[in-house]
């Protein structure tokens, strides 16, 4: 493998390693909210126990 | 590769997630559900806003989240199981892509240590202005203390990243600065206290067992994504 095509690979994975770090946070964001922070209520009670021991702030 | 960073932080999330579960059941739990015996006191005292579990069947006492709730003993178990689940899989999450974003090389030992810096950010730096509460405990409002939250964990994530990650003295600063700022803005406490129903000891031993716990989730969820991560990212790339 060429120097350049070694490089080409490389830079594919590094993108692609930073594609799925952008698609894990913003899932794993989305989950956080609604786990531990979203106030509907039924959210809200089926979290209940996990968000005080996780010690998400509740009421 | 998008796929295999996925898998990996749902495999040690949710591994995690049944591993919080087993801990809360040694402390947490059985601490919780004493305290919401006092939570019961306060409502018919007139001035709580708990969430109907056993101690208050009736209506009207104008709770701020009644409507459906989990039925205490089996069901609600499940519930806390699933939601343990899921909280373990939203931070593993977010744990991988910090080590996809930081391009740093992980084991599981080095996950261990992400983990702790997980735990830093999401549970150490926040109660430093939110402690843990049990149920029953007069906090103050809760979207402030949220907004708090919030603000402090993007702010020690980013200063924690800063600090560990940046090249240059300049930035390393801005990130111990960033690390401070919550605690100089200061946490939503309230400017007074009324004694409530709930004993001083017990709300003492939910905050100490609470942080025990969440560091020992974070340490294993580490430990385990950096693993998968190693495995199923690194080893195939």
């Amino acid at each position: 493998m060429s120097m350049k095509s070694s490089t080409a690979t490389t830079n594919a994975a590094s993108s692609s390693r930073i594609a799925g770090g952008v698609a894990a946070a913003l899932l794993g964001v989305f989950l956080l909210f609604g786990v531990g922070l979203a106030n509907a209520d039924a959210l809200h009670n089926a979290a209940h126990d996990t968000r005080h021991a996780f010690t998400f702030p509740c009421h | 590769m998008i796929k295999r960073i996925l898998l990996a932080a749902f495999a040690a999330g949710a591994l995690a997630g049944v591993f919080a579960h087993g801990a809360q059941l040694v402390e947490v739990i059985p601490v919780m559900h004493a305290a919401e015996g006092y939570e019961g006191l306060a409502d018919e005292r007139g001035h709580g806003h708990g969430h109907g579990h056993e101690a208050h069947g009736e209506e009207g006492h104008g709770h701020d989240h009644s409507g459906w709730m989990p039925a205490d003993g089996f069901e609600r178990q499940v519930f806390t199981l699933m939601a343990n689940v899921l909280t373990g899989v939203a931070f593993g999450l977010i744990l991988v892509a910090g080590f996809a974003f930081s391009g740093r090389h992980v084991d599981w030992q080095r996950g261990a240590l992400w983990g702790l810096g997980g735990f830093a950010v999401f549970v150490l730096a926040p109660a430093i202005g939110v402690p843990p509460a049990a149920p029953g405990m007069e906090v103050g409002s809760v979207s402030e203390r949220q907004l708090w939250w919030v603000g402090t964990v993007v702010a020690t994530g980013g200063g924690l990243s800063l600090l560990v990650f940046a090249g240059s003295k300049l930035l390393k600063t801005l990130g111990a600065m960033l690390i401070a700022a919550p605690h100089l803005v200061g946490a939503p406490i309230p400017a007074e206290f009324h004694a409530g129903p709930l004993p001083a000891e017990l709300a003492a031993q939910f905050a100490v067992a609470s942080l025990v716990t969440a560091l020992a989730f974070w340490a294993v969820l580490g430990g385990l994504a950096g693993h998968f991560f190693d495995r199923w990212v690194q080893q195939r790339t």
